[in-house]
């Protein structure tokens, strides 16, 4: 049985009123909130964050090859779904690609990965959606990651949905293209697209139905997927009629997550879809792909793992104070007169390179006898002084306490000021570390914090990647010692 | 394995230091002549004279060319050292224990550092290329952790550790307005001080040293060679330097309340000066206040407070220039400046000009009849630093 091990959505901490646009630019009020991702994420950190979830809920399972999709890749000419590879510590015998830089690479690995003879792939999507100030993109797009774990069913990885099938449409036409580089998406008249999109789904979905066998009544819920919503109100009406729940576009508390959206409409439904269930994914992008699954009882103990972070509760998770001022600045729109410091160096590659189970990984080393914690890893214990008497110590997904703090106006920040502390780990060991996703008056001595992959800073066009700490979000986070 | 330290092995016949300010129409070549020919006067000698020059600067130049070619010094050994902040001190000490090995009859420690033509206010270090990992805060930042962990600690109020913090502030910059060569010439009072918008946890600009040009300079010859340059040398009772191995940024049991590698240093000055009770037995001590949440606690690692205590001798006045033990009589870094390299030499020149008794009359210490000077130098960050203590006295045993 081939089908989906796990899937995870990532939404980013801040959320945009959407009304606040309105009031800036002096236009109509909107309604709901988009999801922002914050002045250190990118595509890339949105879907590591997301695989990290996702990989969390299958800890017996170990990719045999990454897929990234994206339409804002960090980088040209070089390849993103590396960075994810070492943030996520794969094997070096597994494969990571980009599907970029379209809206159907997602949907185009996943049918990829349904259809591959690998044990089991990821695949992770990250996007972070732009437009003109005061733009439907902009209103109604949303950050998000998303990622999805396929593979074959083992006793100790069951797959959760069983691929029941597929069904695809293609055909060219011009209805959203964009630069590279450019943070406006252009488009054709809407009705065009709206035409062509909406028959293509039916064909889509249709094939896929046949393909599984099954009539339309018989799906509990179809979730949508698509840039131009008026696209589906057809299939939806038809299926709302035939009694299928289609599910929450997340339009109103996310936006349209673009790469990520499939994923994210996936992960969703999954977090509450009850076994036997059937249920499809639909995705519209220059062109259509309809996926069949049918849910399996592996689905009940995959939520109770204690493992689990729903999309819902990581919406519910979200803060809504953003203002758009400094939403504009945290995309580059509104530059902000930083603090007058050197801006940071970039990175060396070859440094970077020799700790990179460090940098992208967060992994340090324990001296064997003391148990002492070292972070970088360290050929020499602090304690005891032993050599090269060490083990690695992942800490990636161990908990921390803030032991003291201290707010920095002073320093260089893309986002002003840093708020610093220094966490102390579960089951010991310490370090100082930037906080994020966080306000100056919101930390205290005592809160408890969990890491995430952020960009720390760009310099000559190379993003500089590590770790930060973010208040805990949500039950379930793993509180345990990663070595 | 052992600490034996040069007691009045070498002495400092001559010291010269420049005006620490934005130099804004001084280059680095200025400010070593000027500091150097003041030095060189002092001590009634020429540059000839000298057989080998230690140059100290964190980053305003590279190599002993650096100091060789201002001065324009003939095929002399000169040796450009670096030590964080603790720059200046560690010139000096390579001085003295050149001429205590007997290699040289005379040599010259240099401080200087042109901090003023990078364009960004504070200092900034160098950065060497490394894997993008390094923690982004300033200075002031990590020093800022200090304040919260000690009240905590000692169940004080922030808002009575502010009080206090601003009093040691108030007090160097009451010392800096009485000092010619001073950068901040102004008194400030606690209230004014406190009044401040914070930048660095509870820190304002206020608590931060100032950031200046400058130079200073030393120079040293054999302890019985010392009365044939001048009627009143300097003689170097201790010189001690520890440098952290960075365990505090990852040991959990590191609290922020405490400076380990100024501890150690002190300890071993202390030992090679033979001082049980630095709070009477020193005169004076210069130590590096680059915050004030630094000088607070740096007062319980020199043993002139007990643990917890420093806070309420320095709102008692024990350090204030007419107290008890005296410190930062020149206006320490937070008022006289904080040219990297040469502040380590100027804490040394502050000494040399009170136990000489040629501080301006208004600006004498009450204690100099004990006749011994500490100098307290560090770089780095809590947890994470380099240390160094002096102490000098005006008297051989």
């Amino acid at each position: 049985m081939r089908g989906i091990i796990s899937a995870a959505g990532y939404v980013p901490h801040w959320r945009l009123q959407r009304s606040s646009i309105g009031a800036a630019l002096g236009s109509g009020a909107g309604k709901g909130n988009r999801s922002v991702a914050s002045f250190d994420e990118d595509s890339t950190t949105l879907a590591v964050e997301a695989s990290r979830l996702a990989l969390r809920l299958a800890p017996n399972s170990a990719p045999d090859a990454l897929w990234f999709a994206t339409t804002s890749p960090t980088y040209m000419e070089k390849t993103s779904a590396t960075i994810l590879h070492a943030a996520l510590r794969l094997g070096g015998d597994v494969i990571a690609a980009d599907a970029a830089s379209s809206l159907r690479g997602t949907s185009g690995a996943l049918r990829s990965a349904l259809r591959s003879t690998e044990s089991s792939v990821l695949v992770a999507s990250g996007d972070i959606r732009t437009g003109m100030a005061g733009s439907p993109d902009e209103k109604d797009g949303g950050d998000a990651g998303s990622a999805i774990l396929v593979g074959e069913s083992t006793d100790s990885a069951p797959v959760i949905a069983e691929a029941i099938a597929v069904g695809s449409a293609t055909r060219e036409f011009l209805d959203r293209w964009r630069a590279p580089g450019d943070l406006r998406t252009h488009s054709w008249e809407d009705r065009f697209g709206e035409q062509r999109y909406a028959a293509l789904a039916t064909t889509a979905f249709d094939a896929a139905l046949k393909d599984a066998g099954v009539d339309a009544d018989q799906l509990a819920t179809v979730a949508i997927s698509t840039p131009r919503p008026r696209a589906a109100a057809a299939l939806s009406k038809k299926l709302g009629a035939a009694g299928v729940t289609v599910a929450d576009s997340l339009a109103n508390d996310v936006g349209f997550s673009g790469a990520a959206h499939p994923g994210l409409l996936l992960a969703d439904v999954l977090d509450t879809a009850e076994p036997g269930q059937l249920v499809a994914l639909l995705v519209l992008a220059d062109g259509a792909d309809a996926f069949v699954f049918q849910v399996t009882e592996a689905i009940t103990a995959y939520r109770a793992s204690g493992r689990h972070l729903s999309v819902r509760r990581q919406i519910d998770d979200g803060n809504d104070s953003l203002p758009y001022a400094k939403y504009l600045s945290w995309r580059g729109v509104l530059p902000i007169q930083p603090p007058n410091r050197p801006e940071p160096a970039r990175m060396s590659a070859s440094a970077a390179e020799r700790r990179l189970d460090w940098k992208y990984g967060f992994v340090g080393s324990r001296d064997r006898e003391s148990s002492a914690l070292h972070l970088p890893p360290a050929r020499v214990s602090f304690i005891g002084g032993n050599v090269d008497d060490m083990d690695p110590a992942p800490m990636a997904d161990v908990d921390a306490t803030v032991a003291t703090f201290t707010i920095d106006s002073l320093a260089y920040s893309p986002s002003p000021p840093i708020v610093f502390a220094v966490c102390d780990f579960d089951g010991g060991g310490r370090l100082p570390l930037e906080l994020t996703d966080v306000g100056p008056t919101q930390v205290d001595i005592g809160m408890k914090v969990e890491m995430t992959f952020r960009r720390l800073s760009t310099a000559d066009d190379i993003a500089n990647y590590f770790w930060k700490a973010r208040p805990q979000r949500g039950a379930g986070a793993n509180t345990e010692s990663g070595s | 394995m052992a600490s034996h330290g040069i007691k009045d092995q070498v002495a400092i016949v001559g010291m010269g230091c420049t005006p620490f300010k934005e130099h804004w129409d001084k280059g680095l070549d200025d400010l070593m002549v000027e500091a150097v020919s003041d030095t060189l006067a002092s001590a009634g000698v020429t540059k000839d004279q000298i057989d080998a020059w230690w140059l100290g600067t964190a980053q305003s130049g590279m190599a002993g060319v650096t100091l060789a070619a201002p001065l324009k010094l003939q095929n002399k050994p000169v040796t450009r050292v670096e030590n964080f902040c603790a720059t200046g001190s560690e010139a000096l000490r390579q001085a003295c224990y050149a001429v205590a090995s007997g290699a040289y009859d005379v040599a010259a420690a240099v401080g200087v550092e042109k901090v003023k033509d990078s364009g960004f206010q504070g200092l900034n270090a160098f950065p060497v290329p490394n894997d993008g990992t390094q923690r982004t805060l300033t200075a002031a930042g990590m020093f800022s952790l200090v304040a919260p962990a000690y009240a905590e600690k000692y169940g004080i109020e922030p808002t009575e550790l502010r009080r206090t913090l601003a009093r040691i502030a108030s007090k160097n910059h009451a010392n800096g307005a009485k000092n010619e060569r001073a950068q901040f010439r102004r008194e400030m009072s606690v209230d004014s001080i406190c009044a401040m918008p914070a930048v660095a946890g509870m820190l304002s600009v206020f608590d931060c040293a100032g950031v200046a040009d400058g130079a200073a300079a030393a120079i040293v010859v054999r302890a019985e060679d010392a009365y044939k340059y001048t009627d009143k040398p300097l003689f170097v009772k201790a010189l001690s330097m520890v440098a952290g191995n960075g365990s505090g940024s990852v040991d959990p049991t590191y609290d922020y309340t405490h400076f380990d590698e100024c501890e150690a240093a002190a300890r071993d000055a202390y030992s090679q000066a033979g001082i049980t009770d630095p709070r009477t037995e020193l005169a004076m001590a210069e130590v590096h206040d680059c915050f004030t949440p630094t000088e607070l606690v740096l007062m319980e690692d020199l043993g002139f407070s007990e643990r917890g205590q420093a806070w309420r001798d320095a709102e008692a006045g024990v350090f204030d220039l007419h107290g008890d033990l005296p410190v930062n009589t020149d206006g320490g870094l937070k008022s006289f400046g904080h040219p990297v390299g040469a502040s380590g030499l100027r804490m040394i020149f502050e000494c040399w000009l009170q136990l000489r008794g040629e501080a301006p009359a208004d600006r004498q210490i009450d204690t100099v009849d004990r006749g011994l000077a500490l100098t307290h130098n560090l770089g780095g960050y809590p947890g994470d630093m380099v240390s160094f203590v002096g102490i000098f006295g005006n008297r051989t045993d």
